[in-house]
């Protein structure tokens, strides 16, 4: 008999039908990936039992683990299916969406929550203008390969999928955020508005909801240090507010 | 005079930065996209952006930087748009650098330059190795801010299905549906800029994301817009190829020391340095690609008789592999599982970049008013072939000029949008959902997916790096076939939430129409130009063939017109990296 994959997939058509497993068997190839597995159920869209089903629905763009997109919980982690390599998996290989944020169907979550926090963090440097001002300040190698580790983050939500403070429709931001807080704070010119995007780690949901639990970090695929940015941020955070108490 | 309103369809660099460029100037944008934008497939653009800032006292200048970009392009590009790209460069990498952009550095703090293909200068910045992702990111936090601000508006996970042209042929707006409620839905515009950039879907496997579908171009094309270059497909040279992608290994690699080799009576074979002594690894794509096909196909040499060349960065220092390069080592090492800092990577040259596009003027605007393409999605700065690094500065540079020509355009407009009849969006409306609902009852016996793999195995077998007359007639044979199947499809969901399966048999349709364009461009050019490469006609031939190919959407195919290339500033010459 030749080989299969197996694979069990947590399924919905909408969020608000109840989630049911289905089961598929692939043939193996070398070298596939949990992408490669559903793309072959795309074109025989039929489950272990034979019969024909509605083809998986899943979310996925670059396939080179640098947008994000295909984040989903396999084998009880949270990662891209994209470098989920199926050799190194252990069978039958689970596959479910994200807890953590609203189900949109089978596979897809909304996402949407994290980029509105990094509008609340405000999580860019404010441009006079996108015309010709000259370069930017300078900056040394140092400063800018430990800027360059958190400007990888590519909001996949891994860190907030395995945050034990972070819920569905909770208030809590998620450790992304501190992360590009950080990020944007330690720009020369970014650090302008430091204040600004203190206040709002500040706010409710904010730094101090956070356990220290430090999943996070190893949650992260890309390996940012957000342990570092929570610490310093703490320290700043503290400083921020005995400067607003003492200014008030 | 009310405000105008413009539409920009696309949230990669170009349709970000045409979106900044329009909010500068106080005016409203709504803003397109089948993604969250910061997940558009500028964020897979690796090793760096061209600029000429001479950062190590080389003698570079924006002169040499256009002459070369014409030179790698085979004299096809019309010279005006790339030369003011060219010039605009450094600012447009000051103006990433002010945004925040980690730019490696110089240890005095400059930004930092390296080697890319087709050029013996430093001219390349780059962020490690995923300078697109920064540079997508920096344009993310800008457009943010606006949306913040109200001044953009954001649909994204909205996919669009076609323009909303009146009687006249003006685009006065878009239909586009919502990928998750399926509400399909019409939104008038004065002006409206298409940057979704390339199509690698239309053959198959590429280093293009899923989303690179061609569709919207394609789908515009069927509405008369003219696309032109469609031949010029840019195949690059090392990819890692797999069951879903190839994906891409930058050639930073070879940028910072990376060779090619494959071995021969059991030494190395380092053939891009033989081939080709003054350029050597850094000999531009079309050149690399075609010497791999050689050494492989037509040598007998690949790595273990399989269609495989080494990329060597194993004799280069390991630590600067890691700090240059680390982003495209982490991706080797995650996808094939060995360390490039060790062994050798195993690569071939892969579908990478469309050069051709929809075709537009100098303003950016195609020949339909109105409407206005930037990006990959346009076909003009690179002609027969683009230069690596060169992508990143074309988008940003398109959107800076897309972005102002538009608002300029529906300013100047005697009629807007809001004097229209209903009429014209109502029937658009309907068309559309028309479409949507035959789709949904289709229930033949084909399936869309295997359909597009066989469209994507004969594209990639015959309209790449070699090009036949007969493999092309039998891959427009094929093509007519697919369509006719494509009538047999069977959908395999009904469903009206988030229903994936029917945008896919929309844009796969979209994907034959437009592989038709390329491959009857490529019929038609019986000659040898930049990535367009025949053998029974090996050389450049510019008496009969120095011209631009306009395709235009008739009931029986594409019409091809062509017209001259504008050569202002520099005669075409032999190209030669040898």
């Amino acid at each position: 008999m030749s080989k299969v994959i197996r694979l069990k997939v947590k399924r919905r058509d909408n969020p608000n039908q109840a989630p049911f497993w289905e089961e598929f068997e692939i043939p193996y190839r070398p070298r596939m990936n949990v992408i490669s597995v559903l793309m072959e159920i795309q074109r025989n869209p039929k489950n272990a039992k034979g019969e024909t089903v509605r083809p998986v629905h899943w979310e996925s763009s670059c396939l080179e683990e640098v947008c994000g997109s295909c984040t989903m919980v396999i084998n009880g982690k949270a990662r891209q299916a994209c470098s989920a390599l199926i050799d190194h998996l252990e069978q039958p290989v689970t596959v479910e969406p994200m807890s953590k944020f609203p189900i949109i169907r089978d596979l897809q979550v909304d996402r949407s929550a994290m980029f509105n926090t990094l509008k609340k963090v405000k999580a860019w440097i404010p441009l006079d203008g996108s015309h010709n001002l000259g370069p930017g300040p300078k900056m040394s190698p140092e400063l800018a390969n430990e800027r360059y580790e958190f400007s990888k983050c590519m909001t996949c939500g891994c860190c907030c999928e395995a945050c034990p403070q972070f819920k569905l429709d909770g208030p809590f931001m998620g450790a992304f955020s501190f992360g590009q807080v950080h990020y944007f704070n330690e720009h020369p010119t970014g650090k302008m508005q430091e204040d600004q995007r203190l206040d709002a780690v500040m706010d409710i949901g904010g730094l101090v909801d956070c356990g220290n639990a430090q999943n996070c970090v190893a949650a992260c695929p890309k390996g940012i240090p957000l342990a570092n940015a929570i610490a310093e941020l703490g320290w700043d955070t503290t400083k921020r507010a005995f400067k607003k108490l003492f200014d008030e | 005079m009310a405000q105008p309103k413009v539409i920009v369809v696309g949230g990669g660099l170009a349709g970000l930065m045409a979106t900044i460029k329009i909010a500068e100037t106080g005016t409203p944008v709504e803003l397109f996209s089948v993604v969250p934008v910061r997940r558009s497939h500028s964020v897979c653009a690796q090793g760096g952006i061209n600029a000429s800032v001479n950062t190590k006292g080389e003698g570079d200048s924006p002169a040499q930087h256009f002459y070369e970009t014409v030179l790698g392009g085979d004299f096809l590009a019309n010279q005006e748009l790339p030369k003011r790209m060219c010039e605009a460069a450094p600012s447009i990498i000051y103006m990433f650098d002010r945004m925040g952009v980690p730019f490696s550095r110089t240890p005095e703090g400059n930004i930092d330059f390296r080697r890319f293909g087709g050029t013996l200068f430093h001219r390349t910045a780059f962020a490690g190795s995923t300078t697109g992702q920064q540079l997508l990111y920096a344009l993310d936090e800008q457009v943010r801010r606006y949306e913040a601000e109200g001044l953009v508006k954001k649909y994204e996970g909205w996919e669009f299905l076609s323009g909303v042209m009146d009687d006249d042929k003006t685009c006065r707006g878009i239909t586009a549906i919502n990928l998750v409620t399926m509400e399909t839905r019409v939104f008038p515009a004065d002006a409206v800029i298409i940057a979704t950039g390339g199509c690698g879907s239309v053959f198959g496997r590429s280093t293009n994301s899923m989303i690179c579908t061609g569709s919207a171009a394609s789908s515009l094309y069927q509405q008369g817009a003219v696309y032109a270059n469609g031949e010029f497909i840019q195949i690059h040279p090392t990819s890692i190829p797999a069951d879903d992608k190839f994906r891409l290994m930058s050639e930073a690699c070879r940028g910072e020391g990376g060779r090619v080799w494959v071995p021969r009576d059991g030494k190395p074979w380092y053939f891009l340095e033989e081939m080709y002594p003054k350029y050597g690894n850094l000999v531009p794509r079309d050149v690399a690609s075609r010497a791999i096909h050689k050494v492989v196909h037509d040598m007998g040499l690949g790595v273990d008789g399989e269609p495989v060349v080494y990329l060597d960065l194993s004799q280069l220092d390991s630590k600067k592999v890691t700090q240059k390069l680390g982003g495209i080592v982490e991706i080797y090492e995650k996808f094939v599982g060995d360390d490039p800092r060790k062994v050798p990577m195993r690569i071939f040259p892969g579908m990478h970049y469309s050069m051709g596009g929809m075709w537009i003027d100098d303003n950016h605007m195609t020949n339909i008013p109105g409407l206005f393409a930037a990006g990959e999605v346009d076909y003009q700065y690179h002609g027969a072939n683009r230069l690596g690094a060169n992508s990143l500065l074309s988008c940003v540079f398109g959107g800076m000029v897309s972005g102002p020509e538009a608002v300029k355009y529906a300013k100047g407009l005697s009629r807007h949008t809001t004097d229209m009849p209903q009429e014209i969006y109502d029937r658009e409306l309907k068309r559309q959902k028309e479409y949507n609902s035959r789709v949904l009852k289709m229930d033949g016996k084909e399936n869309a997916h295997v359909l597009h793999k066989e469209l994507g195995d004969i594209m990639t077998k015959n309209v790449t790096i070699e090009r036949h007359n007969d493999r092309l007639k039998e891959t427009d044979t094929k093509i007519l076939e697919l369509m006719e199947r494509w009538n047999n499809i069977g959908v395999e969901d009904e469903s009206s939430w988030a229903n994936g399966e029917l945008v896919f048999v929309r844009e796969f349709y979209n994907m034959l129409q437009l592989a038709r364009v390329i491959v009857v461009g490529a019929l038609a050019r019986d000659e040898s130009r930049g990535a367009h490469y025949k053998p029974a006609f090996p050389d450049r031939n510019d008496k009969d063939w120095l011209k631009t190919t306009k395709a235009t959407y008739t009931a029986n195919g594409p019409k091809l017109d062509y017209e001259p290339v504008n050569i202002k500033y520099h005669e075409p010459k032999l190209r030669n990296y040898a």
